[in-house]
């Protein structure tokens, strides 16, 4: 018997049930009123933001903690356009998500009609792929497609546009999650060949160290890289998306390697002899000067996308292929290691090196670092990071100590500022019996600061902490070493005071000013309910160190700062 | 070096808007583009000419291969292949002149698919040192206006450039 006919919108509905989705963030308006409609009715819950690009950065942040692919309403127009950050953000970094936007009625598309953005053409380039929905008889195979695309092979967004009498057109629902798409077909196990190279060439390397990425957390290899790292005794190093993948309190990991790493995981990678980089990209921000990257070593590459091997660096052993299969892969092939005078070496790179606490060059002033240790010291355990964008998300990656996957979200590849409360927010939602902690810039903070709503009115369990250093901090710390101190329009001066804006919202708030108050603070903090903003008012020009110039090689690091 | 590539792919709305977008976005440049349907309906076989190296060709190669709509990507300058294009001149033919074009023409293999009391067009295929070539002969008589196809390419042998 052949099933009845039924709208668009409700097989969009349909379709997410079948997807297992459990939220929507979303913000409506006219294009996309026959959906909102139907959800009235819908069990599935929806998180109404303030802003449609908090929308998009809290299905990321729900997408990086759960590994499911997060959804995202908007309406046409401006509702799309506000999207498209998010949109980028979410491609540069590797996170699945499906976003839906409304369109003007078919028969207005092309006439520049009330509210009309042609958002499929925008994304082209920030999407994995994108859909303009023309008959609902195509929705289910589109659906279907969609989040098997976002979710499978290197993740990312993809974009279903529909227009609005799509929404009320019928048609027979049949969802098949099999998809096949003849185009499309990722690779997910290595060659065998290619693994036999590598378990060789580790099997003899007197100097290896691993350098993984943000790709081990998409694949839920961090089990497979503890394995590996501890049989054969190899150090470990992640990049700023790969935090997380192993605990960052184990003696074998070294830190983050590039511009702001520590100087022992950019020493380490310029003297290693073999460098077994999984699920990474080799970005700029990484290499520093290519030429003089890692010239003593061989490396390995591992990632799911062939794109991504070869593109940067000059690889001599890849292996394309799902990173947790590939791994465990090797670990099975390989026998302890004996890297001890290496181990040896890198323990005496890091007791000389630690990372820097504070210039100390203002006296009694409270340091962002030692904020950020505090933060992770108190409330560090079984909590999720969020960070937005500048020095104090740098701060954070070098200072707080993070132990498990999927529990440090931060915009890697774009760098958006405005990422991380929102994101937060979407941490929120994924895990429920977490901590979590939003550390912002008090300039970063502002891009999206209207959701001080969202999470009073939800009454949202989370620390905002703000490092309120009155300026645009990364930017005025280029400023400062390449400019001359010619602090061109990087001064925050004239912001709120964040307390009483918290406070207006509804949200607990204190300040702090020095370190007794920042212990007190985050102590009380962590005593509370509902969402409770600190604004700690650190030292204005602190600068993050170590640091290596752009287009430096990374052994030439200048250490920077002074012990407090 | 110039290379040709066989680029086998869906035909959605949209297609060649994320191909050619592709290429202008990761900076690589295309020197011709054509298009057309294959054997399979539904399936448009593009032959893109880029200029680079063998490292920015495999990076190319893998970042169309990116594309959901994209079945198929090959480089045709890797193997023994034919390519061919096809163009159109217009070019100035007072009465006195047209025997000496219609022998430049033939010599060429080429036809004259069209004549005015003042100009003639002709039609000529082959590759590129051919297409300059004639352009080069006619340029005397004076070339009015030219339109070119784009190179197209197929494999030398029995061996295709399959869809799987
Ligand atoms: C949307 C956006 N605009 C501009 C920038 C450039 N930028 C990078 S860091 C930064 C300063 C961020 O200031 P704040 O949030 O106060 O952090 P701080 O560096 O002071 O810790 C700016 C402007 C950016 N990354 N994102
Ligand atoms: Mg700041």
């Amino acid at each position: 018997m052949r099933k009845k006919k039924i709208k668009g919108s409700n097989m969009i509905l349909s379709a997410l049930q079948k997807e297992n989705v459990d939220i929507i963030f979303g913000f409506p308006g006219g294009a996309v009123l026959p959906l909102y409609d139907k959800l009235y009715d819908d069990p599935v819950k929806h998180l109404l933001v303030r802003h449609e690009q908090a929308a998009v950065h809290a299905a990321d942040g729900y997408a990086r903690v759960t590994g499911k692919p997060g959804v995202v309403f908007a309406t046409s127009g401006p509702g799309a356009t506000n999207l498209v950050t998010g949109i980028a953000n979410a491609y540069m970094d590797s996170v699945p998500m499906v976003l839906f936007t409304g369109q003007v009625a078919k028969s207005f598309i092309g006439t520049d009609a009330f509210q009309e953005a042609d958002i499929t053409g925008i994304t082209i380039p920030v999407t994995k792929h994108n859909y303009l929905v023309k008959d609902a008889a195509e929705l289910p195979g589109i659906l279907a497609e969609a989040f098997y695309i976002a979710s499978t092979g290197r993740r990312g967004p993809v974009l279903i546009d529909i227009p609005k009498d799509v929404f009320d057109q019928e048609g027979y629902f049949d969802y098949n999650r099999e998809v096949d798409i003849r185009g499309y077909k990722p690779n997910y196990e290595g060659h065998v060949g290619q693994v036999s190279r590598a378990v060789k060439a580790i099997r003899k390397a007197k100097k290896p160290v691993i350098f993984g990425g943000g790709g081990l957390i998409r694949a839920g290899a961090s089990e497979a890289l503890r394995e590996l790292a501890e049989t054969a005794k190899i150090p470990v190093i992640l990049s700023l998306m790969g935090l997380g993948a192993y605990p960052g309190d184990s003696p074998l990991f070294l830190g983050m390697p590039g511009m702001h790493g520590s100087v022992t995981a950019n020493y380490a990678l310029t003297e290693a002899d073999l460098i077994i980089a999984t699920g990474v990209r080799f970005d700029d921000r990484v290499t520093g000067k290519l030429e003089s990257f890692a010239n003593n070593a061989s490396i390995i590459h591992i990632d799911i996308d062939p794109a991504e091997i070869g593109k940067n660096v000059a690889i001599d052993i890849p292996i394309v292929g799902d990173v947790r299969l590939v791994l465990e892969e090797l670990v099975k092939k390989l026998r302890p290691g004996s890297t001890d005078a290496w181990l040896k070496q890198i323990s005496t790179w890091q007791s000389q090196f630690p990372m820097p606490l504070g210039s100390g060059k203002n006296g009694q002033s409270l340091k962002p670092q030692f904020v950020i240790r505090e933060l992770s010291r108190l409330g560090g355990e079984n909590a999720i990071v969020a960070t937005d964008v500048g020095q104090h998300q740098m701060w954070a990656a070098q200072h707080f100590v993070v132990r498990e996957p999927q529990t440090f979200l931060t915009s890697g590849g774009l760098g958006t500022m405005g990422y991380g409360f929102p994101a937060a927010i979407g941490a929120r939602l994924a895990a429920p019996d977490k901590r979590v902690i939003c550390i912002t810039g008090d300039g970063s903070f502002q891009m999206n600061i209207q959701e001080l709503a969202t999470v009073v009115h939800n009454d949202f369990d989370m620390i905002i902490a703000v490092i309120n250093n009155r300026y645009l901090g990364m930017v005025r710390q280029w400023q400062d070493i390449f400019y001359e101190k010619r602090y061109s329009y990087t001064s925050m001066e004239g912001s709120p005071d964040f307390v009483r804006v918290a406070e207006a919202y509804g949200a607990k708030a204190f300040r702090a000013t020095t370190n007794e108050e920042a212990t007190a603070a985050i102590e009380k903090a962590l005593t509370l309910k509902g969402p409770v903003l600190i604004d700690f008012m650190v030292d204005p020009e602190e600068n993050v160190y170590p640091m290596v110039a752009p287009n430096h090689s990374i052994s030439d690091i200048i250490i920077g700062g002074e012990r407090i | 070096m110039k290379h040709v590539l066989a680029v086998l792919v869906e035909n959605k709305p949209g297609a060649l808007t994320r191909v050619s977008g592709l290429f202008s976005r990761r900076g690589f440049n295309i020197e011709n583009i054509a298009v057309g349907e294959t054997l399979t309906p539904g399936i448009s076989r593009m032959t893109i000419t880029v200029e680079g190296s063998e490292t920015l060709i495999e990076q190319v190669m893998k970042q169309l291969h990116k594309l959901i709509n994209v079945i198929k990507v090959s480089n045709l300058s890797a193997e023994p292949s034919v390519m061919r294009e096809l163009m159109l001149i217009k070019v100035r033919a007072e009465v006195g002149n047209r025997s000496d074009i219609q022998q430049i023409v033939e010599t060429f293999r080429g036809k004259v698919v069209d004549v005015s009391p003042n100009s003639m067009v002709i039609e000529v295929t082959g590759n590129e040192e051919k297409m300059e070539a004639i352009k080069l002969l006619l340029e005397h008589f004076g070339i009015m206006e030219v339109v070119r196809t784009g190179k197209v390419a197929l494999l030398r042998g029995s061996k295709i450039t399959r869809e799987t």
